[in-house]
C-alpha cells in the first residue's frame, strides 16, 4: 500500500492503531526510557559546561598535539586542565576559574608558546555565581511557562488537557535531559537554549493534536455510537499523517544544523543546539501520540457523564452485534454533532479524461 | 458557502503587499545602515558582562536607579576608552541585573579592569580652575620644559604644587582623557576634568565623600524663578562637613569658594558657595533644564551607595572564528531551507510551491526585520539566534502541513476543492493560532526572564512566530483560495496535491473510488 493510501484509510477509520488501547505498553516503555535517564541523571549526573560551574575557555588555532598542549599548559601555571582537538586546526583548552588579569597573562603565555598570535586566541571566562544565577532564571522561566500554559491550555481546551500536555511535556524534558546525562555531553547555555526550545516544540505538536481530539469530541455525550476512547483514538490517526510530515520538516532543519555544527565546526553553539533538539523533537513527536492523548483519556475516563457515554456505546453494541472498529468505520470523520441529521451532499467522483486516468 | 464569500483574497494579498512595502521601505530608509547587526560570536570581539553588587560595608537594596548611573558610568568609560563601536546594555532588572558591554577587538589592554573599578563620589573643594582646552603658554613655571601632557585622569598628588604644571599644559579634549575609571584616592590631591571636558581643575582632598549624601531631589521652586533645582540631604557627619567648609570656602574668591562634585574621577558639577550651609540640607541652584538636574540628583544619590562591579563573564572571540561561525550558520541555514523545500515539493506537488513561497516570503520579512530592528532597537543577530530562525523553518512549514492537511481531509470527505480549501482553513486557522499562541508565550517568557544568548533566540523565535501567522493568513490562505478556483486544479491532476483519485485511493467507504 502506498503512503497516501494508508492516510486515506487512517483518516476513514479503515486501517486504525489502537494507541489508547494499548497504553499500558506505551507507559512501560516511556518509563524504562526515563528509568534509564533518572538513573543517568542521579547517579552520572550532567557535564555542565564552564558556563554553569565557572572556569575558563580558550580556544587556539594550533595543530600541536593535545599531549604537548597539556605541558604548555602546565608550563603556563595551570595543573589541571580539559584539552579537545577540534578538528585538525583547533585545540580546546578548559581550566578552572582564574582571575580576569590571571586570565590575562595566562593568554600571553600560552600565545607565545603556540606560537600564535594572541588576538587570534578566543577566551571566555566565567565566574562560579554567575552559572547559579543563569540556572535558576532559566529554573524560574520554566516555571513561569509551565504555569502559563496550563492557565492558557486550561481556557482553550480544559483542565484534563492541559495535565495531559505538561505531562507530556515533562516526559520529553526528562528524556531530554536523561540523553545528556548518559552520553556525557556537555550542557552549556546553547543546550539549555535547546531544550526550552523543546518546551515550545512539545506543546505545540501537542495542541495539534489535541485540537482534532477536541474537535472529533464535541458533541461526544449527545450520541452513543463511539465512546471517548475511540474518538479520541480515531483523532489520533486522522492526524498520524500530519504528525509524521512535522517531525519531517521540523527534524530536517534540525539535521542541517547537526551536519553544519558537527561536519564544519565540530563544536560550539550549533552542535550543542542541534543534539538537544534532535533528541527532544523526537520525544516530543513520540509523547503527543503515545503518551499525551493516553493520558488524556484515561483522565476523561474518570468523569462521569464519560464512563455513561461508555455503558451507552456498549449496549447499542451489544443490541446491533457490531464491534467498535465497525462503528468507528461507519462514523468516519464526520463530526458527532452532526452525524444524526448526516454531512452535506457528497460529489461523484470525476472521470477522468483516459490519457490522465493512465498517469495515476 | 457563506464562508467562501466572506473571503476576499485579492483585498489580503494587497494588504500584504502594502505590509511588505512599508517593512522594505521601513528597512532600506535612505542614509540608514542596511547591514545586520551582527553579535559578538560572528562578528568576533569581547564582552564582558558585570553583576552590579553593592560595595561592601553599604546597607540597603540596589535599585534601578543606582543600576541606571552603574551604566551611565560605564557607558562614559568605554566610550571614553577610545572604541568607536562599544556597547553598553542592561539586561534583567534588581538583583538579577547585568550590565553586558561589548568592544571590539580581542581582549583590548586594560578593559577588564576599567570595568571593574568601583566608581566614586567625592565632593572636593576648587583649588585652581581653566578652561579645558586652552592650553597656557608659555609655562610660568620655573622648568624650562613644559610639564607633560597627562595621559590618563585624573592625575593625583600628596600636595597641590606638584600637579601645577601638569594643570597647566592639560588639554581636556585629548582623546581618552574623559574615560574615568581610574584608580581614585580621596586623600590625595586630583588634578582632573569636568566630564564634558570644558573646565579643567585642581581639587583638594575629598572633603565630604559620597556615602555622606543620605538623599538628592530635582525640584522646580514653587516660585518658578530660576527653573530647576537640586536638593541635598546629608548624614550628620556630612551636615558637619558641610557647614565646616562652607563657612571657609564661602568667604574665598572665585574659583576658592566652589567645590567639585567628582564622580569617577571626573567633575560632574561644580558650584560655590554662596553662603554658609548650617542645616546639613543644600540645594544647587543654577539654569538647570530638568533633565540635567534630573541627572545630577541621580549622580548625587549613586553617591550614597557605591556599585561593584563583578566580573561574570568575559569573552573573546576571534574575528576569523566569527566569520567561521557566521557563514556555517548560514550553511545550516540554507541546507534546512533546502532540505523542507525538496520535501514539500515532494509531498505536496502545487500546493508544495505555495508552501515554498510561504517560507520564502517569511525568510525575507525575517531578514528584513533583523536589519530594521538592529537600527532601531538594537536587535544583534547571533548564532542563537541564527539557531532560532532555522528552528522556526520547521514550525512555520508545519502551519502549512496543519493546513494542507485539513484540506486533503474535506477532499477524502467528499467535497469539492474549492469549498474544502475553505473549511480546511477554517479549521486549520485555529489550530494554527493556538499552537502559535504557545510558541509566542515561550518567547516571550524566555525573552523576560532569560540573560544573554538565550534572549537573542527568544527574540528571532517570537518574531518567525508572528511571521508565520501574518504569512498564513495574509498569502498562503488567499494563494490557496485562487488555487482551490482554478480550473486546473479542480480536475486533480497528480501533480496539483489535491487529487480525489488518490486521496481516496485504497479507502472503500467515503467516496467511492473506482478501484
Amino acid at each position: 500500500m502506498k503512503f497516501n493510501e494508508v492516510g486515506n484509510r487512517l483518516y476513514t477509520g479503515e486501517t486504525s492503531v489502537d494507541f489508547v488501547g494499548r497504553r499500558k505498553l506505551w507507559y512501560v516503555i516511556s518509563l524504562i526510557i526515563i528509568a534509564v535517564a533518572s538513573f543517568g541523571l542521579f547517579g552520572r549526573g550532567l557535564n555542565l559546561g564552564i558556563e554553569f560551574e565557572g572556569g575558563a575557555k580558550f580556544n587556539v588555532p594550533s595543530t600541536v598535539s593535545v599531549e604537548e598542549a597539556r605541558n604548555i599548559v602546565k608550563a603556563a601555571g595551570v595543573q589541571t586542565s580539559v584539552i579537545i582537538a577540534v578538528g585538525n586546526e583547533r585545540l580546546e583548552i578548559q581550566i578552572p576559574p582564574l582571575e580576569q588579569a590571571e586570565i590575562e597573562s595566562f593568554t600571553s603565555k600560552i600565545a607565545t608558546d603556540f606560537k600564535v598570535d594572541p588576538g587570534l586566541i578566543t577566551t571566555q571566562s566565567v565566574g562560579p555565581s554567575w552559572g547559579a544565577d543563569i540556572t535558576r532564571q532559566a529554573l524560574i522561566g520554566l516555571g513561569v511557562f509551565i504555569l502559563l500554559v496550563i492557565l492558557f491550555l486550561t481556557i482553550y481546551f480544559e483542565l484534563r488537557m492541559a495535565a495531559a500536555a505538561i505531562v507530556a511535556l515533562l516526559h520529553d524534558l526528562l528524556i531530554t535531559i536523561g540523553v545528556y546525562a548518559i552520553t556525557g555531553f556537555e550542557v552549556t547555555p546553547a543546550t539549555v537554549i535547546g531544550i526550552l526550545t523543546i518546551l515550545g516544540y512539545s506543546l505545540y505538536d501537542t495542541v495539534v493534536v489535541f485540537d482534532k481530539v477536541k474537535e472529533n469530541t464535541r458533541g461526544i455525550i449527545a450520541q452513543s455510537r463511539l465512546n471517548y476512547r475511540e474518538s479520541a483514538n480515531l483523532a489520533l490517526n486522522q492526524t498520524l499523517i500530519r504528525s509524521i510530515n512535522t517531525s519531517i520538516v521540523a527534524l530536517l532543519p534540525v539535521a542541517a544544523i547537526l551536519i553544519v555544527g558537527v561536519g564544519i565546526l565540530q563544536a560550539g553553539t550549533l552542535k550543542d543546539l542541534a543534539l538537544a533538539l534532535f533528541v527532544g523533537i523526537a520525544a516530543g513527536t513520540y509523547s503527543s501520540i503515545f503518551i499525551a492523548t493516553p493520558f488524556l483519556v484515561q483522565l476523561k475516563e474518570r468523569q462521569p457523564d464519560i464512563q455513561a457515554l461508555s455503558r451507552r456505546v456498549h449496549a447499542r453494541r451489544a443490541n446491533a452485534g457490531i464491534d467498535g472498529l465497525e462503528a468507528m468505520k461507519v462514523s468516519g470523520n464526520q463530526s458527532l454533532a452532526t452525524q444524526v441529521s448526516q454531512a452535506g451532499p457528497r460529489t461523484q467522483p470525476k472521470r477522468f479524461t483516459r490519457s490522465k486516468r493512465k498517469k495515476s | 458557502m457563506s464562508a467562501a464569500n466572506r473571503t476576499r483574497p485579492g483585498r489580503s494579498l494587497i494588504l500584504l503587499l502594502l505590509v511588505l512595502a512599508a517593512t522594505i521601505l521601513w528597512t532600506y530608509w535612505p542614509g540608514a545602515s542596511h547591514e545586520a547587526r551582527l553579535g559578538l560570536d560572528l562578528r568576533g570581539g569581547t564582552q564582558v558582562i558585570l553583576t552590579p553588587e553593592l560595595a561592601p560595608g553599604t546597607e540597603g537594596v540596589l535599585t534601578q536607579d543606582q543600576i541606571n548611573q552603574t551604566v551611565e558610568i560605564i557607558r562614559q568609560r568605554v566610550n571614553g576608552f577610545g572604541v568607536a563601536e562599544a556597547e553598553v546594555t542592561v539586561q534583567g532588572s534588581g538583583a538579577n541585573a547585568a550590565i553586558v558591554v561589548t568592544v571590539p577587538g580581542v581582549n583590548p589592554e586594560g578593559i577588564t579592569n576599567l570595568l571593574k573599578q568601583t566608581a566614586r563620589l567625592d565632593f572636593r573643594a576648587v583649588l585652581a580652575a581653566g578652561s579645558g582646552i586652552e592650553i597656557a603658554n608659555p609655562s610660568p613655571s620655573p622648568s624650562a620644559t613644559p610639564a607633560p601632557q597627562p595621559t590618563e585622569l585624573p592625575v593625583q598628588a600628596a600636595t597641590s604644587e606638584e600637579l601645577y604644571d601638569q594643570y597647566l599644559s592639560l588639554n581636556c579634549l585629548t582623546p581618552g582623557l574623559l574615560q574615568g575609571g581610574r584608580a581614585d584616592d580621596p586623600t590625595k590631591y586630583m588634578l582632573t576634568c569636568s566630564k564634558d571636558g570644558f573646565e579643567k581643575l585642581v581639587l583638594s582632598p575629598a572633603f565630604i565623600t559620597g556615602d555622606q549624601v543620605s538623599d538628592s531631589q530635582a525640584t522646580l521652586p514653587q516660585q518658578g524663578a530660576g527653573g530647576w533645582m537640586v536638593t541635598l540631604d546629608f548624614d550628620s557627619a556630612g551636615a558637619t562637613k558641610l557647614s565646616e567648609a562652607s563657612i571657609s570656602l564661602s568667604k574665598l574668591p572665585s574659583p576658592q569658594n566652589r567645590f567639585g562634585i567628582v564622580l569617577d574621577g571626573l567633575v560632574v558639577s561644580a558650584p560655590f558657595f554662596s553662603e554658609p550651609i548650617l542645616g546639613g540640607k543644600a540645594q544647587i541652584e543654577g539654569s538647570f533644564k530638568a533633565e540635567e538636574a534630573k541627572q545630577l540628583a541621580q549622580v548625587l544619590r549613586y553617591g550614597a551607595l557605591p556599585v561593584t562591579l563583578n566580573i561574570a563573564e568575559s569573552t573573546s572571540i576571534s574575528p576569523t572564528l566569527g566569520q567561521d561561525q557566521l557563514s556555517a550558520g548560514l550553511l545550516a541555514g540554507a541546507i534546512g531551507l533546502g532540505l523542507v523545500v525538496i520535501y514539500l515539493l515532494l509531498y505536496y506537488r502545487a500546493l508544495g510551491f505555495v508552501a515554498v513561497f510561504s517560507l520564502v516570503l517569511a525568510a525575507g520579512f525575517l531578514w528584513l526585520l533583523i536589519i530594521g530592528l538592529g537600527r532601531t532597537i538594537g536587535f544583534t543577530l547571533t548564532l542563537a539566534g541564527i539557531a532560532g530562525a532555522i528552528v522556526a523553518i520547521g514550525i512555520t512549514a508545519d502551519s502549512f502541513v496543519v493546513y494542507f492537511e485539513r484540506i486533503r481531509d474535506e477532499i477524502r470527505d467528499g467535497k469539492t476543492l474549492r469549498v474544502a480549501t475553505e473549511l480546511g482553513w477554517t479549521r486549520a486557522r485555529r489550530t494554527l493560532l493556538a499552537a502559535d499562541f504557545v510558541s509566542l508565550l515561550a518567547a516571550i517568557v524566555l525573552y523576560a526572564l532569560s540573560v544573554g544568548s538565550v534572549r537573542g533566540f527568544a527574540f528571532t523565535l517570537g518574531l518567525t512566530t508572528l511571521i508565520d501567522v501574518l504569512v498564513a493568513f495574509w498569502f498562503t490562505h488567499p494563494l490557496v483560495t485562487y488555487f482551490g478556483k482554478s480550473k486546473w486544479a479542480e480536475n486533480g491532476g497528480i501533480m496539483t496535491g489535491v487529487s480525489r483519485k488518490r486521496l481516496t485511493a485504497g479507502s472503500t467507504i467515503l467516496t467511492g473510488s473506482d478501484n
